[in-house]
């Protein structure tokens, strides 16, 4: 009995880790407050890490914690403390939540229908994901070297785009103070 | 039903939960949560594919749209901020202005 959960250990904390990281991302549709909706969020990202690390893709595991978790989502909780976000009396949904809801529903099915179909069969097994670190830097940096660049572009802009929202908001304080 | 199913319909499950919230809930910054959800979704997907096929190509995606879900956030936050400071309320309802 041991030997065999041993012997599907993987595919249990495979089944584990996704079944916590559906339950977080089910749990962010319903809690109220935005702390507890992060909370939850990281918790989904977490749960999706151990996937990737199960999967073989350990460095991918790793930026999931590093980049999304230890930066996005700490920014995100910041912001949450900053503005003091407290729970509120209005409406916690839209409108549009039965439709959101049905469609929720016919989206599942119609994906669940097009995914139910015989995929092809894995080339390894759990936690084999046949290349490692070194031959994804050589080939991000090779073969994709241009999406490397693009991407440092992109954060360039984002740089820029940010400091010139900053100063908008300045801008908009001073012209409030002065008149 | 494989591995490569279970994991696509969990990634399509999260990607559906994402798309729901940002169309059912109302408060801003919970929206913006959503959103990283779906990207959740899609990086799931793509690492499935990528451990599948034994390819770079599905990793390489996966670390662009890390730059992009970041590159998000931090344009994404200061226009909340903006925003806040002109409403004082991070209801949804309040911003049916922009509409144009």
């Amino acid at each position: 009995m041991i030997e065999t959960l041993l012997g599907n250990a993987n595919t249990l904390l495979l089944l584990a880790c996704c079944a916590g990281a559906l339950a977080g991302g089910a749990l962010m549709l319903v809690l109220r407050q935005p702390m507890r909706v992060a909370m939850a969020l990281i918790a989904t990202m977490i749960f999706l890490a151990g996937v990737y690390g199960l999967l073989g893709m350990h460095f991918i595991a790793a930026f999931q914690v590093l980049i999304y978790v230890g930066a996005v989502m700490l920014f995100m909780v910041y912001v949450i403390m900053l503005l003091e976000v407290r729970e509120s009396d209005g409406p916690r949904f839209s409108r549009l939540v039965i439709p959101g809801a049905a469609s929720l529903l016919v989206l599942l099915f119609v994906l669940a229908a097009s995914v139910w179909r015989p995929l092809p069969s894995p080339k390894g097994e759990i936690g084999d994901a046949g290349y490692g670190i070194a031959a994804f830097s050589a080939d991000f940096l090779g073969t994709y070297w241009l999406l490397f660049e693009l991407t440092s572009v992109l954060l360039v802009a984002a740089v820029v785009a940010a400091l010139a929202a900053i100063r908008v908001g300045r801008q908009a304080a001073e012209r409030r103070t002065n008149g | 039903m494989d591995r490569t199913q279970l994991l696509i319909g969990v990634a399509v499950a999260l990607f559906s939960l994402g798309l729901v919230g940002v169309i059912v809930r109302r408060h801003v910054l919970v929206m913006l949560m959503c959103m990283e959800l779906m990207l959740n979704g899609v990086n799931l997907s793509l690492v499935t594919f990528a451990q599948q096929t034994a390819t770079t190509v599905g990793a390489v995606l996966v670390f662009l749209i890390f730059v992009v879900a970041t590159v998000e956030i931090a344009l994404a936050i200061p226009i909340v901020l903006l925003l806040v400071r002109t409403k004082r309320t991070l209801d949804l309802g309040a911003y049916s202005d922009l509409k144009g």
